[in-house]
């Protein structure tokens, strides 16, 4: 563990903003993606359900 | 065995609807580790401080916008000469996952330029040829949902993909061709890498299990694009009840 506390973790030595930032846009990018892909699998099984 | 079977939607279909749970399961470690190492071992960077972090996720969302490209094109290829539908619809799936880590790519490089540049973004040879992969990614979407006809749509949908892949070089080669703001890399295949190991295992387990993560989004997407263009079919409903 490199962090001596848990406010040096969250500040990042000052770069705290660009560093949460950069990880949560990746990270809720991805979860957007899987959401979309879950609505498609939803909506075809609707599809489905209606012939 | 022969596997040449799978490219068909029928046999297809099954087999990667029993492998996505393994591959997502297997990306989910692999990413919770990655980061781990990199937010809680890895130590800081002597020049440029722990904004260096972003590195975790940048690099290798810029490795896949770059290599997601090159895979669409050659399925595009493949779809283009052997006439296979499912090398059409594997192209199509795995455009939207390569416009999202070409544009996650840009945006954690912009909150790495700003804190060590000074500036959210230039436009030095390497920034500009990534912005022109998204829009390419855009332009091969854009261009598939345009045309109603599915065999119109993919096959100049490919023809585009095919062409745009002279940019994925021209990316990759920006750094050592032009002088650029953007730092060259760190890993090559000829020089041993010039970061720490911990920090280079740290990414790379990132980098893997953004792949795995992809592999089972696309092949998920493909299993969507199956149930789209075989609703009609019998061995689809058969297989649904």
């Amino acid at each position: 563990m490199y962090w001596k506390n848990i406010s040096d973790f969250l500040q990042m030595g000052g770069y705290g903003l660009y560093v949460w930032v950069s990880f949560g846009i990746t990270f809720a990018c991805m979860a957007i993606e899987l959401f979309l892909l879950r609505a498609r699998r939803l909506s075809n099984e609707n599809i489905k359900d209606l012939l | 065995m022969n596997l040449l079977k799978y490219s068909s939607p029928q046999t297809f279909y099954p087999l990667a609807g029993k492998l996505i749970p393994w591959i997502a399961t297997v990306a989910a470690i692999l990413i919770v580790y990655g980061l781990y190492i990199g937010l809680l071992v890895a130590p800081t960077d002597f020049q440029q401080g722990d904004a260096y972090r972003i590195i975790y996720v940048h690099v290798p969302a810029a490795w896949f916008s770059m290599f997601l490209y090159v895979v669409m094109a050659g399925y595009a290829i493949l779809g283009l000469t052997l006439n296979a539908k499912l090398s059409y619809m594997m192209a199509k799936s795995i455009a939207p996952t390569g416009a999202m880590f070409t544009f996650v790519a840009l945006i954690t490089g912009a909150f790495w330029g700003k804190p060590t540049w000074g500036a959210w973004w230039v436009w030095d040879a390497r920034l500009t040829s990534e912005l022109i992969l998204l829009f390419l990614y855009i332009g091969y979407m854009s261009l598939q949902a345009a045309i109603d006809d599915t065999r119109r749509s993919d096959r100049s949908s490919a023809i585009l993909a095919i062409v745009g892949v002279i940019n994925v070089p021209i990316i990759y080669f920006s750094v050592k061709w032009w002088n650029t703001l953007h730092q060259g890399s760190s890993i090559n295949l000829t020089t041993s890498p010039s970061m720490a190991a911990i920090m280079l295992k740290g990414m790379l387990i990132m980098a893997l299990g953004f792949w795995l993560y992809s592999i089972a989004v696309i092949l998920t997407r493909v299993r969507r694009e199956i149930e789209d263009r075989e609703r009609n079919t019998a061995w689809l409903n058969a297989f649904k009840e």
